[in-house]
């Protein structure tokens, strides 16, 4: 397959870019964050995938007799999965603030400080 | 800035970052490839410390002090979500009504509790065998309650999470990965080295501190959030502002 694995986690990052510039909607916004973080987990793959490889699973499966896929960058997805989850928990709690303060969930139509 | 403005501005970035990237990606190691250095080490490591799950071993054993930051993470998330989410001055705390659903849902939900229970424990316990671990079985754990809250209501999962003793389970969860790191310490070796029996290889009791480490994230995992959704839960259910 050659590089397209790898571009096709910048493509996805580029349309949830795309997704934030022109974003109207607060909650709309924090899912464009969510599929730009999901194009780290594309390349995260991709950089651990091996041809003909099996999960670095030992439990059920001789060790050395077959190859591995990269053990090291599922746990670096698995790390991410989590800081994701938990970033959008906040900025969730974020949104409802601001729905509650300002009435509204439009961030063009947060201008103007308001204490 | 008008709308317009804003989105040529996104297409010249856009450009710049999808040309250095498409030229990065092909100075990168062949998709597929055998090359996968960390890989090798990781699981020679992994064999030598009898951790059947590689991946666990890279989260609890290999990079454990990074798993303990991460693990940070989650508690701090629930802690600010706790304060953004308070019932401010001019909100009101209303009792939730009660709702009706369907046999056929409530049957559901008694069967699928119990079963989604057991699951989310013998993923945390297996967490070093199989694929698997604290994180993914917390999650479970956290998602089998709410069934009280599809096939049943509200008030159901009142009652099934006693929403204080998470607080302080989670708490305690967090601060037992620390004092589990510290005993490695007290030991004479390093901050979060193993000190426990390996055992066996492919057993419950492999891995040393592995099954711990799980242990405590999978408590600490399934209370957060199962606390963080309360509160939003909360702001949906129980909480009218005065507006409303």
């Amino acid at each position: 397959m050659g590089v397209w694995p790898y571009l096709a986690a910048g493509w996805i990052l580029l349309v949830a870019l795309y997704g934030m510039v022109t974003s109207r909607n607060l909650i709309h916004a924090i899912g464009c964050l969510a599929v730009a973080q999901s194009s780290t987990y594309v390349l995260l793959l991709a950089v651990g995938y091996r041809d003909h490889g099996t999960a670095p699973v030992f439990s059920d499966l001789e060790p050395g007799s077959r190859p591995l896929v990269d053990p090291i960058v599922q746990a670096l997805v698995l790390t991410d999965i989590v800081v994701g989850a938990t970033v959008t928990a906040l900025l969730l709690a974020l949104t409802i603030q601001l729905r509650k303060r300002h009435g509204t969930v439009d961030p063009q139509a947060l201008t103007g400080l308001k204490g | 800035m008008s709308s317009r403005a804003r989105l040529l501005m996104f297409a010249v970035a856009a450009l710049a970052i999808g040309v250095f990237f498409a030229v990065a990606c092909t100075e990168l190691p062949r998709f597929g490839g055998s090359a996968h250095p960390y890989g090798y080490r990781v699981v020679a490591a992994a064999l030598d410390h009898r951790t059947a799950n590689v991946v666990s071993s890279v989260n609890f054993d290999v990079r454990a002090f990074d798993t303990l930051g991460e693990e940070s993470i989650l508690f701090t998330t629930v802690l600010g979500a706790t304060l953004l989410l308070r019932l401010a001055r001019d909100e009101r705390q209303v009792a939730a009504a009660s709702e009706d659903v369907l046999p056929t849902t409530r049957l559901f939900g008694a069967v699928l509790l119990p079963i989604s229970l057991v699951v989310g424990v013998y993923i945390i316990a297996h967490g070093q065998l199989s694929p698997g671990g604290g994180f993914q079985g917390g999650v479970i754990l956290a998602t089998g309650l709410h069934l009280g809250y599809l096939a049943a209501d509200y008030r159901v999962l009142q009652r099934v999470r006693p929403l204080a003793a998470l607080d302080v389970a989670d708490s305690l969860a967090a601060a037992s990965f620390t004092a589990m790191g510290l005993a490695g310490l007290a030991a004479g070796g390093a901050f979060l080295r193993n000190v426990l029996p390996l055992g066996t290889f492919n057993t419950i009791t492999s891995g040393g501190m592995v099954p711990l480490f799980n242990a405590a994230v999978g408590i600490e995992v399934a209370s957060g959030v199962i606390v963080l959704l309360a509160h939003f839960l909360d702001q949906a259910v129980e909480t009218t502002g005065p507006r409303e």
